[in-house]
């Protein structure tokens, strides 16, 4: 039979869910032997070549491309796995939920006391640009979400333990110090 | 003399005195009940209904309803794991919970209780209201975004007078926790310090001071809540 496949990836997060997936330290070793990654930043393959069996999303969504690439990841994962508060609730991002978009932007670009010269008062609006979405949304708001592993981030036990139990199928049995929101 | 009562929570054998409210009457037999709004020698509020029960085929509020002979009592049943978890998830929607970024993490009952039924993502949408945050007294910060309306401020911190410091103003969703300037202008550090222990999520800071206790030796980080309760009595 061949390997479980994993596509990771980080929308609106710090990378910290991904450091934290790294920080299984030597079990890695381990992980390569379990599955084979597609797309996914720890290996830099930026598009799907393949249908995977579980992928792992970092970060809400706060703009138009991580809806897009969150659909993706929908589209071929069969199972998707929020990983850490990010994912799951917005997490910092979304501390600007509830302030409409042009007060943060205002904030931002021309009235914060750090903004440095920006004489003709521009708003970031090149077309290249993702738009940015009204809040930040949890990912189970976008698509269907099949598993949560909480923290900020997740501890690289309760990874493990989660990517094991899916992939071989045996029973997750989490200890009350892995499960964690900070 | 007070009059000794025996009942029974989830078929456990259990003694009290007559009156003394179920929720305490239920933690000296070493069962633990969660609370939120409750504190012991409190009037108690009855707002918050984390600690809803089953006496008698009835849902009741175990920190105000008396404990009587020959009662009954459903606590630790999937059903009543299911509706605390809900009400712990609703406290978490409805306010806006950043854990990482919390002085109280680790030590907050609410994110504890979290922890106790496992909740891994609140089965309700976040609403995301934009609350205010009032830093304009000395001793003191307002986090308004995890006020989970207690009333537990409200209730116990006075001034030497005897004057609430604390209070509710407005109904419904415009409920907000308010605190009185002038009156606040004369707290000590130690009733400051009161009034961010008695607040069982981080609404109530001290200020010029936080995060004391490293990641590890925080409260709940590997104690479950209630286990003290638990541990106490065989
Ligand atoms: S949950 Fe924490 S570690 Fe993970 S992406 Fe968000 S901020 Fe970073
Ligand atoms: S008050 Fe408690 S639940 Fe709310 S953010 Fe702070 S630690 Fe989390
Ligand atoms: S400030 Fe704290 S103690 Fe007061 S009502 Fe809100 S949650 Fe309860
Ligand atoms: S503890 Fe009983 S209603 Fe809050």
């Amino acid at each position: 039979m061949s390997k479980p496949i994993i596509a990771t990836t980080s929308l609106a997060g710090c990378f910290g869910c991904h450091m934290a997936i790294l920080d299984i330290d030597a079990r890695i070793l381990q992980l390569i032997d379990l599955v084979e990654f597609n797309k996914s930043p720890i290996d830099d393959i930026k598009t799907f070549t393949k249908e995977c069996d579980i992928g792992i999303i970092e970060g809400g969504c706060c703009n138009s491309e991580n809806i897009h690439v969150l659909k993706e990841f929908r589209k071929h994962c069969k199972i998707l796995i929020s990983l850490g508060e990010c994912a799951i609730m917005g997490g910092l991002p979304a501390l600007r939920n509830g302030i409409p978009v042009k007060e943060c932007l205002e904030e931002a670009y021309l009235n914060g006391p750090t903004v440095g010269r920006n004489t003709e008062r521009i708003l970031p609006n090149d077309e290249e640009l993702p738009m940015i979405l009204d809040k930040v949304y949890p990912c189970h708001e976008i698509v269907k979400i099949d598993y949560y592993l909480p923290g900020c981030p997740p501890k690289a036990d309760l990874i493990w333990a989660a990517v094991v139990a899916l992939v071989t199928g045996d029973e997750l049995n989490i200890p009350y110090e892995l499960v964690k929101f900070d | 003399m007070s009059e000794t009562i025996k009942f029974t929570i989830d078929g456990k054998e259990c003694q009290g005195t007559k009156g003394q409210l179920l929720v305490d009457a239920a933690a000296d037999n070493g069962v633990y009940i969660p609370v939120l709004c409750h504190m012991r020698d409190l009037i108690p509020a009855g707002s918050c209904r984390i600690c809803t029960v089953k006496v008698n085929g009835r849902n009741m509020a175990a920190c105000t309803t008396p404990a009587e002979e020959g009662m009954a009592v459903e606590n630790n049943t999937p059903e009543f794991l299911d509706i605390r978890k809900a009400i712990v998830e609703m406290l978490f929607v409805e306010g806006n919970h950043f854990c990482p970024a919390c002085e109280k993490s680790g030590n907050c009952d609410l994110q504890a209780l979290g922890y106790k039924y496992q909740m891994m993502v609140p089965r309700f949408p976040y609403a995301f209201e934009r609350r205010e945050i009032d830093a304009t007294t000395p001793k003191i910060f307002l986090e308004r975004n995890r006020c989970i309306f207690c009333k537990r401020c409200v209730r116990v911190i006075k001034d030497e007078e005897g004057r609430n410091i604390f209070a509710f103003k407005g109904r419904g969703n415009t409920l907000e926790i308010n605190i009185d300037r002038k009156l606040a202008a004369t707290m000590t550090d130690e009733i400051a310090q009161k009034a961010m222990d008695i607040c069982p999520v981080g609404c109530i800071l001290k200020k010029e001071i936080g995060f004391v206790n490293p990641i590890g030796q925080r409260k709940y980080d590997t104690m479950p809540i209630g286990s003290d309760i638990e541990n106490n009595h065989q």
